[in-house]
């Protein structure tokens, strides 16, 4: 058990690398995250902030190295319905109709649990109203806006009142209202004790919550502490730079290899 | 008004009623959650590689000196179906090969495969046609007693874990970032494919077995909002086209597997048709009322506003 002093460690990487198509993401990273805090995660596009997060939470496989969540190693023995999840997008899928309400449900499975528990619908609608999308329940998220499908992706992640929130880009393309709820939502989560990793391009409206940052480069952690200031080209308070901007796609290996041997 | 019940006193007709009825039901289940995940024509791939098992279980039928040959036909069906859709969502899973290109592989091996084994087994191509194309009207008590058994598991396994399979197939990497069993689940959703594929394959037939779990699917999500109102709408066209398609069959000689699947098609083309007049046409209006506007315009000099 650990003292009041030091609070429990909640995420923990050693030496993580990461690989993907041949080439490599991150390379030897150590990050542990203590239970409350509210850590960003920076970095230029392309320097694996994404990539590290997908990791921690067992999305993307590791090459070497190990993540624990809540004290036990990735897999199984997580309690997967104390971390919750908000990604960059909507996926696309088949183009089946798909309600917001029933996006935001599938954020009551986790783990073993593969049926919805008793009162599922009014939790689920219960989160969709805390980030102020109840009205739109009913509709097709994809006939939503961004800003709305964003909402409602963060709804599926508050509907287990997670213990850890992971969210990558939340303000990408959003517009300043929706940022500001998101600001809000994740302020009070934080009140409450919830543990926050939020990948930002740039601190922005979440700057005031931010207790710590770390900076990725070229795969690698080239700062642990308190929040950096912005490159100078970049302190103007007019630089604008909630522009959407896509991931880049992991290197696929090409079909085919030809070598020539003279 | 006689002449229906007498079709629904012919022993032979009420197999084939409950045969069509079961597959009506579990094959567009299966559809909705192959729609999600972008492998509408995976029920295709499996039918292909199916009749490879069908003439599997002919060649150790006849070994065997089992009376008749094809006694093993559907077991092997059934062996050959889930096996090759476990492979073609392994494939999938690694990204070794796009999911469009492994599915051409078993399309033209199981074709090939089925056509070289049964010529083994001393059959003819013949022997084969009423796999293919169905062949509801031979449906024995023993592959009733398949049909019931197999239709009631993949609409168990379906809509009983519904929710569980929606959430792989509709965002893969927020489930596994759940901790939810991803791949058990993906293969899950393969085997009540394959399942599907063996008990329709008696009733439309192996090459028209993947319209009975998509083309409902296609008519339902035009006008369902929800996922799962669009699988309960799809089950029951499913059900309705089955039913329909084979009593016409019972009056007029033509095939009852090509009967139902045109009747489904005819009713996906006046539903797009009617698509435009049925549902409700949503009227002008501020799609963020929460929002206030990010600039303010004067009402005189906003374009298009002009009477």
């Amino acid at each position: 058990m650990s003292t009041p002093s030091t609070p429990p460690t909640v995420v923990e990487a050693r030496a993580l690398s990461v690989t993907l198509g041949g080439q490599p993401i991150l390379r030897e990273v150590d990050l542990s995250v203590r239970a409350g805090e509210v850590l960003a995660l920076l970095g230029a596009n392309g320097s694996g902030k994404s990539t590290l997060v997908r990791s921690l939470l067992g999305v993307v496989p590791t090459s070497s190295g190990s993540v624990r969540l809540f004290g036990e190693p990735l897999g199984r023995g997580v309690d997967w319905s104390r971390v919750g999840y908000v990604p960059q997008r909507m996926p696309a899928g088949g183009g089946m109709p798909v309600t917001a309400l029933e996006v935001a449900s599938s954020g009551l499975l986790s783990g073993r649990r593969l049926r919805p528990p008793r009162g599922g619908r009014r939790r689920a609608l219960a989160a969709l109203d805390a980030v102020g999308v109840a009205n739109l329940a009913q509709r097709r998220v994809h006939e939503l806006s961004g800003g709305q499908q964003q909402r409602v992706l963060i709804a599926r992640a508050l509907v287990r009142e997670p213990d850890l929130l992971v969210l990558d880009e939340p303000t990408s393309g959003i517009d300043v209202p929706t940022q500001e709820t998101f600001v809000r939502t994740v302020a009070r989560l934080h009140d409450a004790g919830t543990t926050v990793v939020v990948i930002l391009h740039e601190l922005g409206p979440f700057a005031p919550l931010i207790d710590r940052a770390v900076v990725l480069r070229h795969g690698r952690v080239a700062h642990d502490g308190a929040p950096p200031r912005p490159a100078p080209d970049h302190a103007d308070a007019h630089h604008d730079h909630t522009h959407a901007h896509a991931d880049p796609e992991p290197p696929t290996p090409p079909a085919l290899t030809v070598e020539v041997n003279p | 008004m006689s002449d229906l019940l007498e079709m629904l006193s012919a022993p032979l007709m009420q197999r084939a009623l409950l045969a069509a009825v079961l597959v009506g039901a579990a094959a567009p289940v299966v559809g909705t959650f192959l729609v999600q995940r972008r492998m509408a024509l995976m029920g295709d791939g499996i039918g292909h590689v199916a009749l490879t098992g069908v003439a599997l279980g002919w060649l150790v039928g006849s070994w065997a000196g089992l009376v008749p040959q094809d006694s093993l036909a559907i077991p092997g069906a059934v062996v050959a179906a889930v096996v090759g859709s476990v492979v073609i969502e392994l494939v999938r899973e690694r990204g070794r090969t796009s999911g469009d290109l492994a599915l051409a592989l078993m399309f033209y091996g199981g074709i090939a495969g089925g056509v070289l084994l049964i010529k083994v087994a001393g059959g003819t191509n013949a022997s084969l046609i009423s796999y293919l194309f169905g062949s509801i009207s031979t449906v024995s008590t023993t592959d009733l007693w398949w049909t019931v058994a197999l239709a009631a598991l993949v609409l168990g396994t379906g809509v009983g874990l519904r929710s569980a399979l929606f959430a792989v197939s509709h965002d893969e990497e927020f489930a596994r970032a759940s901790g939810l069993p991803v791949r058990a689940l993906s293969i899950l959703v393969a085997t009540i494919a394959a399942l599907t594929v063996t008990i329709a394959m008696r009733v439309v037939g192996l090459l028209l077995v993947s319209a009975l779990m998509i083309v409902p699917v296609a008519v339902a999500q035009l006008y369902a909002r929800s996922f799962s109102r669009t699988m309960a709408a799809a089950s029951g066209i499913g059900v309705v086209v089955s039913v329909v398609g084979l009593t016409v069959t019972y009056w007029n000689d033509i095939p009852p597997g090509a009967t139902i699947v045109v009747l489904a098609i005819g009713v996906y083309a006046v539903a797009a048709a009617l698509q435009p007049l049925l549902r409700r046409p949503v009227p002008p209006h501020d799609p963020h009322p929460d929002l206030p506007d990010d600039v303010e315009l004067s009402e005189a000099g906003q374009p298009g506003r002009a009477a």
